[in-house]
């Protein structure tokens, strides 16, 4: 039959499921396959900390939303147009967020009397009125999946894994996506067992047949590429970026990375990344512990090797210790910390960003430290190697900031080209020279020389206690304590001269009201100021990726509107900052539910702003 | 340097005749105890053992003929630890615990060093006992010198991991209640390739034990009881003591039977359970004395020398208790790079920005 095809310029899809049921690979897959297609997007993973929660239960449901349109977007969507809900915890959990009107398509077959009672449910809502709102697409995908591979030697366990495959193809079918991709997956993914191979392949071929024949369906969707400039493209997750952003921080300064890492959701993904490519001379050490993990980086790093630690806040918290060290003997350290909801264990799979404080603070005596921060998933390759820039460049250690959100999202990456990276000079103290300090410092950037051991003549001591500026040797001299105090400030805020500054983006030039944010909250930042200038208010805009020192005309620019808005995923810390700092009253946004902002209700709080005026 | 040292005294460095120093750099200038002093003045109290045990390394050292800008010491907190200030080679005092980490940061990625940790008995079995341990089962390529005094000194004399119990100190006025470790055997049972003790006091066989450790392939931990005489004074006394040392002492020499005693009256046999009792040499078969086996890979025996340690001292084996060939973690670590560069050559940026799926917009 001949389908009407109806034009769209953008789709917010969210496959819902149970743990088990394979939601994250298929949001990953039908990811790739827009990616390939040329749309943009933009993608928000949402999984349960336990592996396997108990099967059907509302904590055990996990989800995958994509955003994809022919146009620049810049989040993963407030509200999903089409929830796909692999059983009823997934429905239930998801309904709430699902707009009036939008497409349901549930699998009956699991929607028994027992999975229903699960979740509390007394009557299957598919079959009673309480659907209403919704285009409800009741189908057995269960069962016609298992069907579909009737003719395959499979156990019906098997066969009912390959579900989520039928429902990618239908999926696929609905918004006319290229298919060789998924396909070649599932041939590598499963080259070492051919029968689950093909029978995976048939399944995805049977929920793309079926959408084309059945009636069910009667409109396919288009949603045309969106412009990009030209240039090689791919879709990349934060972590996968931050890990490919190292590796170029290695190639671009010449030293051999070094990653002590302990396991830690959500930051663990950098370490299996960078284990892989051991051929750029990447050593990964999964350490012990924590602190081991650091201890081990600073260590690399007084040997030479660019010294990286990835960790989430929890991880932090235990590495302060060796971060004071490495800020008291001045040696380069990358501080990789994937943020999640705390305090605590807190919410391990879950977004925040409220280690600010303890990045900047979270240290005995003073340690000053800087901070950056990515903006989204793919700044976070320009980010770490910003970061290690200004640790080898000023022989410090240097907190990234990256969050769930940043780390698992995705989105297309124009691939840079690798002549125009910055390079990144080690500058190591040579050997040869007559009585060495290894305190003296660069009049320009305080930054005291990197003399590695193997370094003949320039043998020296170096440790946690107070050190006499210049020789290095232990001091308890009062002026002198408070002489290095202030040289370590003052190396760290001159940073800010070094950086860029800040760019405002206010079009018109007569918004009396900034957005000011940081880190993994542009995107749904940039959406609401761009849906409150797209109804006529004016706003600017700007958004901070250096968290200290912070940028030279920081001052300047908050003085220069009425009234300054700080939405944070965090009650409130670079807000406390910049009061502390600037005495502007900058009025805050907050939420910490574990999710990024929505565009909409940043729209809402910028427009009170304005209205307010 | 003779081939002798290269190769180890013992011939136990096997792992195909590699050591530890195989790719440190040698000097061909001649060294004395006084190239490893600094100019920077000594701060432990007069009368500190801590003295005896620099002033073995230092004039040890030399023997090794490793170039001194090769070798470092890593340090965590304690009194121990302030050791690396006055060696005049490279040196990091880190944090209290903390120096097994760091110094593995360092082994692992600098395979020319000679990387030596300065530890003690609250540094390394305490606050630090985490790291030690998997130092220890890594085999990564260190020499852990850990200064026992069964005291904690510089925070001024409370009870240690290793003080006997019902040590009365000032956080203890009623004694302390804890079960000591046994370092050597909590050694063992971490799977350490190299478990060694020696006395402060003892030059000749201190520096008898390094020698063996620096060549060793992998952790080597060397317990060094070292007298603290401010907070726990004559604490290894019948060790030292003219009158009865030899009686309590058990020097332990590899392929040898252990015999002991002024006049090596007396010897250890193994009893049906594993463990080792004292006899007189006199009284038994010849036969039933044990022979003293460090390359033994089943680390049972070593384990059952560890256990006749006791507070009282009244026998306790010094020398290198256990001394076995297991690939370093280092090495391992540096064969997969090496293989990983070997089969797929070195990592070119462009190609791994653009591995995965990507698409071409003109």
């Amino acid at each position: 039959m001949t389908k009407k095809v109806q034009q769209l310029d953008r789709v917010i899809i969210r496959f819902a499921g149970d743990s088990g049921d394979g939601m994250q690979l298929t949001g990953d897959r039908f990811t790739q396959e827009t990616a390939a297609f040329g749309n943009d997007l933009s993608t928000l993973p949402n999984f349960p900390a336990e592996i396997r929660a108990p099967a059907g239960t509302l904590p055990g449901v996990s989800s995958f939303q994509l955003h994809f349109a022919d146009h620049d977007i810049l989040t993963p969507g407030d509200a999903p147009n089409v929830l796909v809900a692999m059983n009823p915890a997934a429905l239930k959990a998801n309904l709430g967020d699902l707009p009036r009107g939008a497409d349901l398509i549930v699998n009956t077959d699991e929607f028994t009397k027992r999975n229903l009672a699960k979740v509390g449910y007394t009557a299957n809502p598919v079959e009673d009125a309480s659907l209403g709102e919704y285009r409800v697409h009741a189908l057995p995908l269960t069962s016609m999946t298992v069907t579909a591979l009737a003719a395959f030697e499979l156990s019906k366990k098997d066969a009912e894994r390959a579900k989520n495959m039928f429902a990618l193809g239908l999926l696929s079918w609905m918004y006319d996506r290229p298919t060789e991709g998924t396909v070649g997956f599932l041939e590598r993914k499963f080259a070492k067992k051919p029968e689950i191979m093909k029978a995976n392949i048939a399944a995805f071929q049977a929920g793309w047949s079926y959408g084309e024949t059945t009636e069910a369906f009667s409109v396919q969707y288009e949603i045309k590429p969106a412009e990009h400039d030209p240039g090689l493209y791919r879709n990349i997750t934060g972590n996968v970026a931050l890990a490919y952003g190292l590796v170029a921080a290695g190639v671009q300064s010449g030293l051999p990375l070094y990653l002590g890492s302990y396991p830690i959701t959500p930051a663990s993904d950098i370490l299996h990344e960078l284990s892989k490519h051991k051929r750029f001379g990447v050593r990964t050490f999964q350490a012990e512990d924590e602190i081991a993990a650091v201890g081990a980086a600073l260590g690399a790093s007084f040997g030479g090797s660019l010294g990286i630690t990835t960790t989430s806040g929890p991880g932090l918290a235990l590495k302060s210790e060796t971060i004071g060290l490495a800020v008291a003997t001045e040696l380069p350290l990358l501080v990789i910390d994937v943020q999640r909801a705390g305090p605590s264990t807190g919410l391990p799979t879950k977004t925040e960003q409220a280690d600010l404080l303890q990045a900047m603070h979270g240290r005995n005596g003073e340690a000053p430290v800087p901070v950056i921060a990515p903006r989204s998933p793919s700044d976070c390759f320009d980010a770490a190697l910003e970061a290690a820039r200004i640790a080898v460049t000023y022989r410090t250690p240097v907190i990234l900031l990256s969050d769930g959100y940043l780390a698992n999202g995705s989105e297309p990456w124009k691939l840079p080209d690798v002549a125009d990276l910055p390079t990144i000079e080690p500058g190591f103290a040579e050997a040869g020279q007559e009585d060495f300090q290894p305190f003296k410092r660069d009049p320009e950037t305080l930054a005291r020389p990197w003399a590695i051991p193997g370094t003949p003549g320039l043998e020296h001591r170096i440790g946690g206690l107070e050190k006499a500026d210049g020789s290095g040797n232990i001091s308890y001299d009062p002026a002198n304590h408070d002489l290095m105090t202030r040289l370590r400030q003052a190396k760290v805020d001159g940073i800010a001269a070094d950086i860029a500054p800040l760019e405002v983006d206010d079009p018109s030039g007569e918004a009396k009201v900034l957005v000011l944010g940081w880190g993994g909250t542009f995107g749904a930042i940039s959406a609401g100021v761009r849906r409150v200038r797209r109804e006529g208010g004016q706003v600017a805009q700007a958004h901070l990726r250096h968290l200290n020192p912070f940028p030279a005309n920081l001052a300047e620019v908050l003085r220069s509107y009425d009234k300054v808005v700080v939405p944070e995923i965090n009650l409130g810390q670079l807000a406390l900052l910049l009061r502390g700092r600037f005495l502007v009253d900058v009025i805050g946004y907050n939420q910490v539910r574990g999710l990024p902002f929505k565009a909409e209700e940043l729209q809402n709080v910028i427009q009170d702003v304005i209205d307010s005026e | 340097m003779s081939d002798e040292a290269i190769n180890g005294v013992n011939g136990l460095n096997g792992n195909g005749g590699r050591s530890a120093l195989s790719l440190v750099p040698k000097t061909d200038q001649k060294q004395t105890m006084k190239d490893f002093k600094t100019d920077q003045e000594v701060r432990w109290c007069p009368g500190c053992g801590d003295y005896a045990v620099l002033a073995a390394v230092q004039s040890f050292l030399p023997e090794l003929g490793l170039r001194r800008e090769n070798i470092t010491f890593v340090s965590g907190i304690g009194c121990s630890s302030r050791f690396p200030y006055y060696m005049n080679t490279y040196g990091f005092h880190s944090i209290h615990g903390r120096a097994p980490a760091i110094a593995t940061g360092l082994a692992t990625s600098r395979p020319d060093l000679s990387v030596w940790v300065v530890t003690g008995d609250g540094d390394a079995l305490s606050i630090g006992g985490n790291h030690l341990i998997h130092a220890l089962r890594r085999n990564v390529n260190l020499k852990i010198l850990l200064f026992n005094n069964r005291i904690y000194g510089l925070t001024k004399g409370q009870y240690s991991p290793t003080s006997e119990v019902g040590k009365i100190t000032k956080s203890t006025p009623m004694g302390s209640l804890d079960s000591p470790f046994n370092p050597l055997s909590l050694a063992i049972g971490a799977e350490g390739t190299f478990v060694a003790r020696t006395i402060d006091s003892d030059r000749k066989h201190l520096q008898s034990v390094l020698r063996e450790a620096a060549q060793h392939e992998g952790t080597a931990l060397v317990e060094i009881y070292q007298n603290c005489n401010i907070f726990n004074d004559n604490a290894f006394e019948p060790l030292k003591d003219p009158s009865v040392r030899d009686d309590v002492t058990i020097r332990l020499e590899h392929g040898e039977p252990i015999v002991f005693g002024a006049e090596r009256q007396k010897a250890l046999v193994r009893n049906p359970a594993g463990s080792f009792e004292v006899a007189n040499v006199a009284d038994v078969d010849p036969s039933r004395i044990a022979v003293h086996d460090a390359s033994n890979p089943d680390p049972s025996q070593a384990f059952a020398l560890s256990r006749l340690d006791s507070p009282a001292f009244e026998h306790t084996p010094i020398g290198i208790f256990r001394n076995v060939d297991r690939p370093s973690y280092d090495e391992l670590l540096r064969g997969q790079v090496d293989e990983a560069v070997g089969a797929q050559g070195q990592g070119d940026l462009a190609a791994l920005l653009a591995s995965g799926d990507t698409w071409r917009i003109d």
